[in-house]
């Protein structure tokens, strides 16, 4: 049997006696007491998530740039220095390999946080594609992630920090700052991001400042929440999760990711397929439900219309601020309209659900 | 750690049963609401529905998954809990008090033999701990 690894915070999580579960390698917690009050607790105020079990990165060197000009949807070339963005890695049919961030550490300097499932997968792939020029530094193990993440997650941040400058970082940019703990400084990075849909910060420290970092942010008032509530939360928010919203065999036409893919960058990978498959039209789209209905959408759930099948659930959560269902799901295009009342087949039973865009859900969910 | 009141019998589907005359109150323990986590539906049969020792009667939904609800006798259903059906989380913070979910007058007290005492129950659920 292969052994699980733990984040730097594996100690720390037993002793809040967190419900442990195996994740893509690796033992992380799936909650702390309930993953319905973790999730309030970051629409209300603020939680605070070990996601150090997600690929860190850094490619660098003269030809850091191209290689990933080549191998992401995203314009790294316009990406600015402290600037991070979404972006995806196309395999060449236009199918999605993993969705990344990508952050400009310096002019060929790339830090690049990658899912844990697809960590080996995507590792391989970039340095099939790269150069001699081309570095690879891997710092998953060397490094702490904690995503800091609700209404006052940037007070939090900066209290935690004594840095009242955080406020100062924009959207999607990132700064070195400082976390100073019993006489020790550590660098870390802090990067105004995040996977909920609030507001808040994604903090990058050495592994040995991990348990000091954690422990301060919950004398500030964070609420540890597992991975349970980091579902919940992302689900409402409509963003897609690997192996639920998107995989090798969904394009970013259908999953409606275009934004993350610039078409005028240049030549890239997938980039013809991405461009043919956009030109025929999507015979599907992702789209987001609603529902009044406890009874929770669950992948691979079909999706009727009067009777006829036209589409099949993603991911769904109970929602627990509004007491409501929201999901996602792939509904064929020509039924993908928003304000159409669809049934879910939920075992035995039809749910009620309404077809919104993904991006209208979040409101429901606070 | 889980609570298991002493005065209540337990099935191996973990609901436990109070006696009362011959109508029975039925609901799941604490330890399989700790289980399951924050319980989110509840589908609970009619009143006047027969029901089954060991059979199926209803679901119950948690965040993260769905489970079966057995009966732990055969009997005919009086009166369900109507009062959590909007309110599951009261199943996870009292689920031997104002969480149960079903009054079942019996048909067969005899069945009542094979349900666990407390005591049994507490190592039939720690030897099946996951």
């Amino acid at each position: 049997m292969e052994t699980l690894h733990h984040t730097p915070l594996h100690a720390a999580h037993n002793k809040l006696g967190a419900r442990m579960v195996p994740f893509a390698g690796w033992d992380m917690p799936v909650m702390y007491s309930s993953i319905l009050d973790e999730a309030r607790a970051v629409r209300n105020k603020c939680g605070i998530f070990d996601i150090s079990h997600m690929g860190r990165l850094y490619i660098e060197g003269e030809d850091a740039l191209a290689l990933l000009q080549r191998t992401t949807t995203n314009d790294v070339g316009t990406l600015g220095l402290g600037k991070a963005h979404y972006s995806l890695i196309p395999n060449p049919e236009g199918g999605i390999i993993d969705d990344i961030i990508v952050y400009r550490v310096g002019p060929s300097r790339f830090l690049v946080v990658i899912n844990a499932s697809n960590s080996d997968k995507d590792i391989d792939w970039l340095k099939t594609h790269a150069s001699s020029g081309v570095q690879f530094n891997v710092v998953t193990n060397d490094t702490v992630m904690i995503a800091v993440q609700g209404p006052d997650a940037v007070d939090l941040v900066a209290r935690t920090l004594k840095s009242p400058e955080v406020k100062e970082i924009d959207r999607f940019c990132f700064a070195p700052l400082e976390f100073a703990a019993e006489g020790s400084k550590f660098a870390i990075t802090a990067c105004r991001t995040g996977y909920t849909g609030e507001d808040g910060f994604e903090l990058i420290a050495p592994a040995d400042a991990g348990e000091r970092l954690w422990g301060s942010l919950m004398e500030q008032g964070a609420v540890p929440c597992g991975l349970g509530a980091r579902d919940t939360l992302r689900i409402e928010a409509g963003y897609p999760l690997y192996g639920h919203e998107i995989d090798d065999f969904t394009s970013p036409v259908e999953a409606l990711l275009m934004w993350a893919v610039s078409l005028t960058k240049g030549e890239f990978i997938g980039r013809e397929s991405i461009v043919s498959l956009k030109a025929g039209k999507p015979t599907r789209k992702l789209m987001g439900l609603k529902s009044v209905q406890r009874m929770q959408p669950r992948q691979g759930y079909t999706l009727f219309s009067n009777g006829e099948k036209i589409g099949t659930i993603t991911s769904g959560t109970f929602s627990p601020v509004n007491n409501l269902t929201l999901a996602m799901a792939y509904v064929d295009s020509w039924a993908a309209v928003p304000g159409t009342v669809v049934q879910i087949q939920v075992r035995d039973k039809y749910v009620d659900a309404e077809i919104i865009p993904k991006k209208a859900m979040l409101q429901f969910a606070r | 750690m889980a609570t298991t009141p002493e005065d209540l019998k337990y099935s191996k589907t973990h609901e436990w049963v109070r006696i009362e005359g011959g109508v029975v109150t039925i609901g799941i323990t604490d330890h399989a609401q700790a289980e399951l986590g924050d319980i989110t539906y509840l589908d609970l049969p009619e009143p006047g529905r027969l029901l089954q020792f060991d059979a199926q009667f209803g679901e119950i939904e948690s965040v993260k998954a769905v489970s079966e609800l057995f009966s732990p006798v055969s009997g005919t259903v009086t009166e369900i809990n109507s009062s959590i059906i909007d309110h599951t989380e009261v199943v996870n913070e009292d689920p031997f008090g104002q969480g149960w979910l079903i009054k079942v007058e019996l048909s067969d007290s005899s069945e009542l033999a094979q349900l666990m005492t407390a005591e049994d129950y507490v190592k039939f659920a720690e030897a099946g701990a996951h």
